[in-house]
């Protein structure tokens, strides 16, 4: 039960000199000390009592997590303590990478954003996440401090199950790389929430399509899906790869995709509903991004 | 509990406090500090009641957050303006003039928050269309005017232009 008492549980707030102590530290202290962003996920489950953390360890000042950058080679390079606001704002995210601005722009309200921020919404890898679904479907990596130094993943093998990630002990996150996505593309998310604005997804759906000369369509198409199943889900619609992408084609993969997600009964919709709006919201982004390559 | 030293300027004066790790921005301003113009109304995240602008060290302007939701530890060095800041040398900013005039205060609760809110909304887009005004109060709840009001004061509001005195 959450009561509107603004007292937080105790904790000691840590604040490491570097990203070496970070992670020995949050090694050391496993279980017991949790890395800390804007804390919008933190605080409201330190206050129902969901989560205990004896120590906060803010990483939000170590190198490279207030970076966001875009080199035309390499991609964009979002450091970990960057928040929403700024993602939806930077001119590099709208013309190169629109999706993740528009996915972050649905992340509840402009004051959480100002808080909340990208790496938070991936590490805390709620199946409902807003802003997974548009990664997904841009390749995204996460690079990671570890105790045995940094490393990178992919996104598509970072989300084990609702809230649990491929993160290890002394594991912090500090950016989020997007390569250059496919020459000519386009993209679409469309969230269902219970009001048109600031709710979490009932149902969230990114569709991208690019052109490409190998696939028997001559087009290849990645769906990512958010809130239906355990977690966010990256697709590749066989329909759509395999012969000329029409009206029908676009259906059978938007049946392929609802069939693929196994989505849950709870207060904000049923798994029957889900999975019809799954279905529509997949023809819809799907037809969208489609009109644009195809044009 | 580790307790942490902070120097902070709220509303261009500076504040030192000693806080403990957990004591919210919220709680610092309410009840240390008795600027109760910032209300709580959830303590989640969601209502917008505890609306002020932050700018951490090296930010060009404050951008509003839900003080519920940040530490008083993490303001170190930060400049905060609350409801109370807004007016200058007697006269109210704008916005809290145009909100009044347009019948956008009922019962008053949510009206620091969506003062604050309004006021950023304005310094990054002096001239907001109704889509973008109700997208900045997303995070606001009033359970009184029905919003139409509160709209058409912050539309007023831009009408008026920049206010009067330095909001820092
Ligand atoms: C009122 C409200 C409305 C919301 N609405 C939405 C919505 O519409 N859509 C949506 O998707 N989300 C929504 N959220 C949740 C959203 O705010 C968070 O998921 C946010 O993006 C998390 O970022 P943060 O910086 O606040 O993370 P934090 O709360 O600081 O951290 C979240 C988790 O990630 C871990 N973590 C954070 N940073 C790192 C790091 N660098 N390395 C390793 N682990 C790390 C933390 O230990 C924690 O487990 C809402 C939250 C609230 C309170
Ligand atoms: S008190 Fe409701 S958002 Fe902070
Ligand atoms: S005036 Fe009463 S909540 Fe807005």
């Amino acid at each position: 039960m959450v009561t509107a008492h603004p007292g937080l549980p105790e904790f000691d707030y840590v604040k490491p000199a570097s990203l070496a102590e970070a992670s020995r530290f949050l090694a050391e202290h496993a279980g017991a000390a949790r890395a800390f962003m804007g804390g919008t996920d933190i605080f409201v489950r330190l206050r129902d009592g969901a989560w205990q953390a004896q120590y906060l360890v803010d990483v939000k000042h170590l190198e490279g997590m207030q970076a966001l950058s875009f080199d035309p080679a390499a991609g964009l390079t979002i450091g970990a303590a960057v928040n929403l606001n700024r993602i939806n704002a930077a001119p590099s995210v709208r013309e190169h990478y629109p999706v993740l601005a528009e996915a972050a722009g649905t992340v509840a309200s402009y004051q959480l954003r100002t808080r909340a921020t990208l790496a938070g919404n991936v590490c805390n890898a709620s199946p409902a996440g807003d802003t997974l679904a548009a990664c997904l479907v841009l390749a995204g990596q996460v690079s990671v401090h570890g105790l045995a130094g940094p490393r990178q993943v992919a996104l598509k093998d970072f989300f084990r199950g609702p809230g649990k990630t491929a993160l290890q002990p002394g594991d912090v996150v500090t950016a989020l790389r997007f390569p250059l996505p496919p020459a000519g593309y386009a993209a679409k998310y469309l969230k269902l929430g219970r009001n048109t604005l600031g709710d979490l997804a009932i149902v969230g759906v990114a569709a991208l399509g690019y052109r490409e000369a190998a696939a028997a369509a001559g087009l290849r198409f990645r769906v990512g899906l958010a809130s239906v199943a355990p977690t966010p889900l990256l697709l590749e619609p066989a329909a759509l790869s395999a012969g000329p992408v029409d009206e029908a084609a676009l259906t059978a993969a938007a049946e392929a995709v609802a069939a693929a997600a196994a989505p849950i009964d709870d207060v904000r919709g049923s798994a029957e509903y889900r999975r019809l709006m799954v279905r529509n919201l997949a023809r819809q982004a799907l037809t969208e991004v489609w009109r644009k390559i195809a044009a | 509990m580790s307790l942490h030293h902070i120097t902070l300027t709220i509303n261009g004066a500076v504040e030192r406090a000693t806080v403990p790790a957990n004591l919210t921005l919220l709680q610092l301003l309410r009840e240390t500090l008795a600027l109760t113009g910032t209300k709580n109304g959830c303590a989640a995240g969601e209502c917008g009641a505890c609306t002020v602008l932050l700018a951490l060290p090296g930010a060009e302007r404050g951008e509003p957050v839900n003080s519920c939701m940040v530490l008083a530890v993490e303001c170190d060095g930060a400049a905060v303006v609350t409801v109370e800041g807004l007016a200058h040398d007697h006269q109210l900013d704008p916005v809290q003039q145009a909100l009044l005039e347009a019948g956008g205060v009922q019962c008053g609760f949510c009206t620091p928050g969506v003062l604050i809110s309004a006021r950023a909304l304005l310094d990054r887009n002096p001239r907001p269309s109704e889509a973008e005004i109700r997208e900045a109060l997303v995070g606001n709840l009033c359970r009184c005017t029905g919003y139409l009001r509160i709209i058409a004061g912050i539309q007023a509001a831009a009408q008026l232009g920049a206010p009067a005195g330095p909001a820092a």
